[in-house]
């Protein structure tokens, strides 16, 4: 496993450091597709010389990290592009340990025979971790969000030690990163269910409300999480002495005042809305992200990892502030469920739309914004394609997922009732 | 005289028939550039045809060399004897400009005297009018009897003829007649080169129309051939006038070259021309203290034009050393002016193309030989120009110039804009350049203006500067002075406050499109509803196998089964 790893890290690094080097090192980071006004890069430079001004950098409405970017960067800022490979590369190596361990062996007993050809192979399982390594780190949309010097490699690289230490049972490791993934962004909330559903599977807790073993190991992680985020907070305030980087941050994540577009739905929703119902919409949309956590939760609580993956995804879709990085990180989930491709419904589809929508993204925003030729509403029709094709692939693997789950349980080749092979619908 | 040789084989050549006489047909082609007192200048451009034919006796003539085929059919056809008409956009303003060579009224204006022979005039006349409109791409078919009179006296014939009789001269005048390309190509056309070679290179309709009066006009009336004006010949005159704006043309600099009016050279005369010459009005730089032409020409001609003795510098273009090294002659007349810049001036643009992005640029000038000065720069930018203020430079001679006070206040989306304040020291001689990177923010589709692709202003900016004065100051401000002298306090002796107001800037956002709210709500709506019924269904609903619904048939009798209490199929 070493050796294509290395190698892979090898070919990763030397992309990165091309595009770093070539003309396109300008280009990229002005792309809205890439960046948007949460973690654009020319914005935590601009931060940085407000402070330098002696200004409070969210005095003005052009910064919106949090005061901890600035604690981060103001000692490593010229070493910036060194710094975002070495997120990525964290993420990548991260992704792959964490894949190694695979519940396999737990399943094997249960299941009726001929579903042994569901079942994953040790073999096929060995070249996972390698696979998912290679689907974040040479993503394309990786790597111009790296290239773009993006803080949204920092907000994966987060998650992604975040799941690592769940997968390894580290109830405080991962309460930590948690919190500080929550502290970036507000939307990693969601993920405190699946975190603590997995870290109770693994306890041999089991999830029944009666249960006082259930209630201590959920307050005690509650408590973590809530303390280091607390502590983070707090931490914040010493920074500049002040609360404005509440509202700057979180209550600019909530309120999305600024209608930049991006491959979002927020943005021409909020441009175009009446004012009257503006709060209300605000609403419905944020709760949107949260809501389906419990209904996801309650469905999926025998597979915490899938439902980590369903939530990243969620956020990723329905998030105020959307860029490519977040879609690179759930993408780069899919090579672990190889096995439900047989179940699959619309990949190619699903594919085909994505790959369309990422090529007309760049020409129908220069039609709008430089050539004048077409206006918003083109770039507006590709990003809400763009969106629909995301919610079917993320909805058709999780028809793939409970399907082959029936099957487990069920047995693969179903008989109805006269002998004759069955059809399996949703009712 | 031009000669040309016949081109008739030997062989064919008979004894009896005598060799046709040479063609004596003549063309020549003169321009005239009078600069006027009030700094704009005046080109008038004439081509003179000379067509020898006899078509009064009756016999048809069909052989054209450098008269123009189309008029000369026209002209044969209803017996014209002279033909006036011209084109005119703009209104010769005689008070400001002196007289012209050729007067003519704004539209278009026909006056023609016919031949004696003709019956019908009017009929003649009514034809004449649509042919020409024809000819000329001019809407003169509008010239019917509600616009047409005789005059008895006004318009006497200008050409050889003492035909006076009224009943055969008819004039018309169409105010209204625009004058466009349209009608320069066919009059061009016209020309034996031409717009090829000669003087018609120089009428390119970009310019000419960009102008604050032109017009080309056609005359055709009989003269004499020469001095002994034994035999008469046809003269058709074809002439241009253009009056060039100092501002609008000459970008209020008072120096005018052929470039700079036609954006064009000459490079040639025309080869069938006998004459063709350029003549620039050097009645009032005799000794060229006023203007300077170059190149120098050494050939002055004098002329009586309009009761006045005029002195003209002539280019003759059939010289080839006329054209010098460069083979194109561009002449050039530069005022000499004392014009002395003011010490400080400053200039504010937006550079960089697209919506998405854009820099402001301010330029601020010293214009003082050896004193530097401090200056207090001020801009307030809204708030949806996003500035960016770690992308601030400011250099003066290509070097950076850091400014020793920086006060800046981001903006607050919509609350407050932003304030920048910096205090800049101008090295002497030297121009500063101050830019700064924004970025365009798209608005909610209520907060743009009524007309949004109008642009957005931004207010100028303020520069604040102790300026060298020339004379030393008095700082007793009790004294009496006038009031246009002490509205600013004198504190120093050397310098005096002034204030620098730039230009305000037009900026255009990225606009929504403002038809489509209700559109929008549903098809996000519609968005995050497939997203929700995808989940709903997955969530709520089990996997169960299908059993098919039986036929038509097999449901009826289950119904009737049912109704016996019979166990169904």
């Amino acid at each position: 496993m070493a050796a294509p790893l290395t190698l892979l890290l090898i070919v990763a690094v030397t992309i990165r450091a091309v595009l770093f080097r070539s003309s396109l090192a300008e280009l990229i980071p002005e792309r809205v597709e890439v960046v948007s006004p949460l973690n654009a890069w020319k914005r935590v430079v601009e931060g940085l010389a407000l402070l330098d001004l002696g200004v409070s950098p969210y005095a003005g409405d052009v910064f919106h990290e949090t005061p901890l970017i600035i604690y981060f960067f103001h000692f490593v800022i010229d070493y910036a592009e060194i710094v975002f490979m070495v997120m990525t590369r964290l993420v990548g190596c991260v992704f792959l340990l964490q894949f190694r361990k695979q519940k396999y062996a737990l399943e094997a007993e249960r299941y009726p025979l001929d579903c042994l050809e569901l079942i994953r192979t040790p073999k096929e399982m060995y070249y996972i971790p390698l696979k998912v390594a290679m689907f974040y780190l040479l993503n394309p949309f990786t790597i111009l969000s790296c290239v773009a010097k993006s803080t949204c490699g920092l907000n994966n690289a987060v998650i992604a030690l975040f799941i690592l230490c769940t997968v390894k049972g580290s109830s405080l490791m991962s309460a930590i990163f948690l919190a500080l993934a929550t502290y970036q962004s507000i939307y990693p909330l969601t993920l405190f269910a699946p975190a603590l559903l997995y870290l109770l599977q693994r306890l041999y807790i089991p999830v029944n409300w009666q249960r006082s073993s259930f209630w201590l190991f959920t307050t005690q992680y509650t408590f973590m999480y809530l303390g280091s985020l607390c502590v983070m907070v707090c931490l914040s305030f010493f920074l500049l002495s002040s609360w404005d980087f509440l509202s700057s941050v979180y209550g600019f994540i909530l309120s999305v005042p600024d209608l930049t577009p991006n491959i979002g739905l927020f943005w021409y929703f909020f441009a175009e809305m009446f004012e009257h119902f503006r709060l209300f919409f605000i609403c419905v949309f944020q709760i949107n992200v949260f809501f389906y956590t419990i209904p996801l939760s309650i469905k999926l609580k025998e597979h915490p990892i899938f439902l980590i993956f369903m939530q990243i995804a969620i956020i990723s879709i329905f998030k105020s502030y959307p860029t490519v990085g977040d879609i690179a990180l759930y993408m780069a989930f899919l090579p672990a469920w190889n096995h439900l491709y047989r179940f699959l419904r619309n990949i190619f589809l699903v594919s085909v739309v994505l790959l369309a929508c990422s090529a007309l993204f760049p020409v129908l925003w220069h039609l709008w914004i430089y050539a004048g030729s077409a206006n918003s509403n083109f770039y507006y029709a590709i990003t809400l394609l763009f969106n629909v094709a995301q919610i079917l692939l993320v909805s058709d693997y999780f028809y793939a997922y409970l399907r082959r789950e029936h099957h487990l349980t069920h047995g693969l080749y179903l008989k109805r009732k006269d002998g004759s092979e069955a059809t399996l619908v949703l009712k | 005289m031009v000669k040309e040789a016949d081109h008739v084989p030997d062989t064919m050549q008979t004894p009896d028939v005598p060799p046709p006489t040479p063609a004596k047909d003549q063309f020549q082609e003169e321009l005239v550039i009078r600069p006027l007192h009030s700094g704009d200048i005046y080109a008038s451009f004439q081509f003179r045809t000379m067509w020898d034919t006899d078509f009064l006796r009756g016999s048809k003539v069909s052989h054209y060399r450098l008269f123009p085929k189309s008029l000369g059919q026209v002209i044969s056809k209803f017996s014209v004897r002279e033909l006036h008409i011209s084109f005119t956009q703009g209104y010769w303003r005689t008070m400001q400009w002196g007289q012209p060579f050729l007067p003519s009224p704004p539209g278009a204006e026909l006056w023609v005297w016919f031949q004696d022979t003709v019956t019908d005039v009017d009929g003649a006349w009514k034809e004449l009018t649509n042919v020409l409109s024809g000819i000329f791409c001019a809407s003169l078919n509008f010239i019917d009897s509600t616009n047409t009179v005789q005059p008895s006296a006004s318009f006497k014939p200008l050409g050889l003829g003492n035909v006076t009789d009224q009943r055969f001269l008819r004039y018309a005048v169409l105010p209204r007649e625009i004058v466009c390309t349209e009608n320069l190509t066919p009059w061009k056309k016209l020309l034996p080169c031409g717009s090829k070679a000669g003087l018609a290179v120089l009428m390119k309709s970009e310019k000419l129309f960009h102008s604050s009066f032109h017009s080309q006009a056609l005359h055709f009336r009989p003269v004499c051939q020469d001095w002994k004006c034994k035999s008469t010949v046809w003269e058709l005159r074809q002439t241009l006038n253009v009056v060039f704006d100092l501002h609008t043309s000459g970008q209020g600099k008072r120096e005018w070259s052929l470039f700079k009016m036609f954006s064009r050279t000459l490079t040639e005369a025309c080869p069938l021309a006998s004459s063709s010459k350029v003549y620039v009005d050097v009645t009032d730089n005799p000794q060229g203290e006023l203007f300077e032409l170059s190149p120098t020409t050494p050939l002055l001609s004098q002329a009586v034009v309009l009761g006045d003795r005029r002195t003209y510098s002539v280019y003759d273009l059939t010289n080839q050393a006329t054209f010098g090294q460069t083979r194109s002659l561009n002449m050039l007349l530069r005022w000499r002016a004392a014009e002395s810049a003011p010490p400080h001036h400053d200039a504010r643009y937006v550079a960089g193309y697209g919506l998405q992005t854009g820099e402001i640029h301010t330029l601020m000038y010293n214009n003082h030989p050896y004193r530097a000065f401090p200056v207090l720069l001020l801009d307030t930018v809204p708030w949806y120009l996003r500035l960016y203020i770690h992308t601030l430079t400011v250099t003066s001679k290509g070097r950076d110039n850091k400014p020793s006070y920086i006060h800046y206040q981001p903006s607050k989306d919509r609350l407050r804009p932003h304030l920048l304040e910096m205090l800049v020291q101008l090295p002497p001689n030297s121009v500063t350049e101050v830019t700064m990177q924004f970025e365009r923010a798209l608005l909610k589709w209520t907060e743009y203006t009524p007309d949004p692709n109008h642009g957005f202003y931004v207010g100028s900016s303020v520069i604040s500067a102790l300026v060298p004065s020339v004379v030393a100051m008095d700082t007793n401000s009790t004294r009496e002075c006038p009031l246009f002298s002490s509205f600013f306090p004198c504190k120093e002796e050397s310098s005096y406050f002034m204030r620098v107001y730039t230009e305000p800037l037009l900026v255009n956002l990225p606009t929504p499109d403002f038809s489509m709210p209700y559109n929008v709500i549903c098809l996000t709506c519609t968005v995050v509803a497939v997203g929700y019924g995808s989940l709903y269904n997955l969530l709520t609903r089990t996997f169960q196998v299908e059993e098919p619904s039986p036929g038509l048939a097999k449901r009826l009798a289950n119904i009737i089964r049912r109704l016996r209490g019979v166990p169904l199929l």
